[in-house]
């Protein structure tokens, strides 16, 4: 039963809080995927969706549960877990003062990527910086950067993918390219959860859905369930009032997809 | 906290003031004038407990920073940092009482002996530990204030062995001789040091409550917040 | 870094004057604290760049344990406060018209040694205060405590090789710088994970 469990899901977080000093910024999380998932996780500002996708990648310490990813616990295999997961996080994590080229060189010898120049080469490619390859980060815009970190978090070939915020100062091109990145990782069953504000953009990606609001995970669906009209409305009712533990209506009505997909969370 | 419990501490608190009584009618009234320093020669009641309550005092922490680091319980944390508060100001008393007998005795006051100078630098390493915990953030607190905890006594030893041998080195103008210790005096200076160590561990106590007063009200109010969010 | 110690020197001749030739034994604690003071500065700048740039968390991500990234950061400030002091004895050589050649050995020997308990304690303290306001002020009242062993032992040994003693002498220095150096690398691998968390 155990086992067939650890087959079943390949992220697994049981009863996840994280606290700063006394303040929670999760409060008892529960989250399961299946490997090849795609969720979406919506959340106004401070809901602690950045502090849930930093815990499971482990740059965060669970203060208690814990965080199972590939059968690799994030407190204890770090160094196992970091080789299949990629991270694009607000931060680009780029050093400022090397080229594209050599930041892509100084990561990629990080993770030991076989025949790496190739490898940058590719990746360069893919993310539309062929023009910029030797220029320095700093001369970079936003987008550009962006674009890199991109190519950074995946330079190891990820099998997982945390998204926080990917959009961010991406232009139209950009956004259209990630889009096009990320569904090819989808259909290559690469594991991706990815944060954002924006409901629509989230919506064409993912194959699931979960709402994360004052550090509870109120709200989790398959997206096959979900009238993507209405869901504006309930994401604006379930955020808006601030409302915490769920209603009883709530649970209900995603009472079926629990067999499907993920569990809700039940606050204590 | 349970009423047994605060029997207990009420009853340590009115045995060390008994005691810190007595330690001063020994120190003054009992114990007999020593012939060659005179006077001067009874601050060393105090000077003496005084100094191993301090190393005790910084033992105390770091043995609390591993424990705390192991278990990762805040609690420990809290030990650590009361003992270091504590320990840090014995060892002030320490390094004033101290001139104030070195400069009529060794006519200095102060020398750069070993045991001196471990002392000051141990009071630098903890007044560095007590900053550095005003400073980090408080999510990385108890973790830099453990590690430093720990950096820090161990580094007594070395720190000693090396300040020994700098000063083996030069001429030995000033030796620490022993003191010829008359019975009553050895009585006054068993009950000094008990009467010591009962301070110390109410002042540990007192101020580990204190600190854990501090750590419930701080969860309480975030526990109102919480409540406020539910409303 | 190197400049620094260049200007620290020249400071010590005009504070000295002409006396510094006819007393030779405050050359050695010349040397060191111009190496102190210009090492500080380089070492603030460890973790200090990576927490600015916010590059930090990139680098735990790589399946690399901290205790590596403390090794990379470690001999990156040995190699760098290594070339700062092999300059600063240069200047000190042409300045003071001191010859250092022929007790080469023994005092690289001593300045490696010593080095490197800068570099461990250094890089564990840099980590540390680098997540601080206060960041400069924090590592050097960190740093110095720890470092009094160091100092002693350095300063003595380089003031015995500059007499002329045979190795045997300071021998026993050398036994303390060493016990310093293998402890806190000890220490540092076993709590430099806590100092990476979050």
């Amino acid at each position: 039963m155990v086992e067939l469990q650890k087959q079943e899901y390949i992220i697994e977080v049981r009863g996840l809080v994280k606290k700063f000093g006394f303040k929670s910024a999760l409060r008892k999380v529960d989250l399961f995927l299946k490997k090849g998932d795609c969720l979406a996780l919506f959340g106004p500002n401070g809901a602690g969706k950045t502090t849930l996708i930093q815990t499971l990648c482990s740059l965060m310490r669970p203060t208690a549960g814990e965080v199972v990813i590939a059968g690799f616990d994030t407190r204890y295999d770090r160094e196992a877990l970091h080789n299949i997961i990629g991270v694009i996080a607000h931060d680009t994590f780029l050093y400022d003062n090397l080229t594209a080229a050599e930041n892509l060189y100084f990561y990629g010898r990080m993770y030991h990527v076989k025949r790496l120049n190739e490898k940058i080469k590719e990746l360069i490619n893919l993310v539309g910086l062929n023009a910029y390859v030797n220029d320095q980060v700093q001369t970079f815009s936003r987008g550009m950067q962006q674009r890199l970190a991109v190519a950074r978090a995946i330079i190891h070939d990820p099998a997982i993918l945390f998204l926080d915020e990917p959009y961010t100062g991406l232009d139209q091109q950009g956004i259209e390219d990630l889009k096009q990145l990320l569904m090819k990782f989808r259909n290559q069953g690469k594991t991706i959860i990815l944060t954002s504000h924006d409901l629509s953009r989230g919506l064409e990606l993912c194959n699931q859905a979960a709402i994360l609001n004052a550090g509870v995970l109120i709200y989790q669906e398959d997206i096959a369930n979900i009238k993507k009209d209405d869901f504006k409305q309930l994401y604006l009712k379930l955020t808006g009032e601030k409302k915490w533990p769920v209603q009883a209506p709530l649970l209900a009505s995603s009472k079926n997809s629990r067999r499907s997909c993920g569990k809700i969370s039940y606050p204590s | 906290m349970s009423a047994s419990k605060r029997v207990f501490e009420m009853t340590l608190e009115i045995i060390t003031f008994l005691a810190m009584f007595a330690a001063l009618y020994a120190i003054f009234l009992y114990a007999p004038v020593e012939q060659t320093m005179g006077i001067v020669q009874k601050i060393f009641y105090i000077h003496l407990p005084a100094a191993f309550l301090a190393f005790l005092g910084f033992f105390i922490t770091f043995i609390a920073s591993i424990l705390y680091l192991y278990k990762r319980d805040l609690k420990w944390d809290a030990a650590a940092f009361c003992s270091a508060e504590i320990g840090v100001i014995f060892c002030t008393i320490v390094l004033i009482t101290g001139p104030i007998w070195a400069k009529p005795i060794w006519n200095v006051w102060w020398t750069w002996d070993p045991r001196l100078t471990t002392t000051l630098i141990l009071w630098f390493v903890y007044i560095a530990y007590l900053m550095l915990r005003g400073v980090v953030k408080e999510h990385q607190r108890a973790n830099f204030s453990a590690v430093f905890g720990i950096i820090g006594f161990v580094n007594v030893p070395i720190t000693f062995l090396a300040i020994r041998l700098w000063r083996s080195i030069h001429p030995v103008l000033i030796t620490s001789r022993g003191i010829n210790i008359s019975t009553p005096m050895k009585h006054t200076l068993a009950l000094t040091f008990l009467a010591f160590c009962l301070l110390f561990f109410c002042l540990l106590k007192s101020r580990i409550r204190l600190e854990k007063m501090r750590m419930d009200t701080g969860m309480l109010s975030a526990l109102v917040e919480e409540k406020f969010y539910s409303k | 870094m190197c400049l620094f110690a260049f200007l620290v020197l020249i400071i010590f001749s005009f504070a000295f004057g002409t006396g510094l030739k006819s007393f030779k034994g405050i050359i050695p604690g010349i040397l060191w604290v111009a190496f102190i003071f210009s090492g500080l500065l380089g070492l603030s700048r460890s973790f200090g760049v990576e927490r600015d740039k916010g590059t930090l968390p990139g680098l735990l991500l790589c399946p690399v344990s901290p205790w590596e990234i403390f090794l990379a950061k470690m001999i990156g400030t040995f190699i760098f406060t290594v070339i700062m002091e092999i300059f600063t004895l240069l200047v000190f050589t042409i300045l003071y018209n001191q010859n250092f050649l022929p007790f080469l050995l023994p005092l690289g020997l001593v300045i490696l040694l010593g080095t490197l308990g800068f570099s461990i304690i250094g890089t564990i303290f840099s980590a540390m205060s680098s997540t601080t306001s206060t960041r400069d002020v924090m590592l050097s009242i960190l740093v110095f405590p720890i470092y009094v062993p160091v100092i002693i032992a350095a300063v003595k040994a380089t003031g015995l090789i500059l007499d002329g003693t045979s190795i045997q002498t300071i021998y026993a220095w050398l036994k303390i710088l060493v016990a310093f150096d293998l402890v806190f690398l000890l220490l540092a691998y076993l709590t430099f994970g806590f100092i990476m968390e979050e």
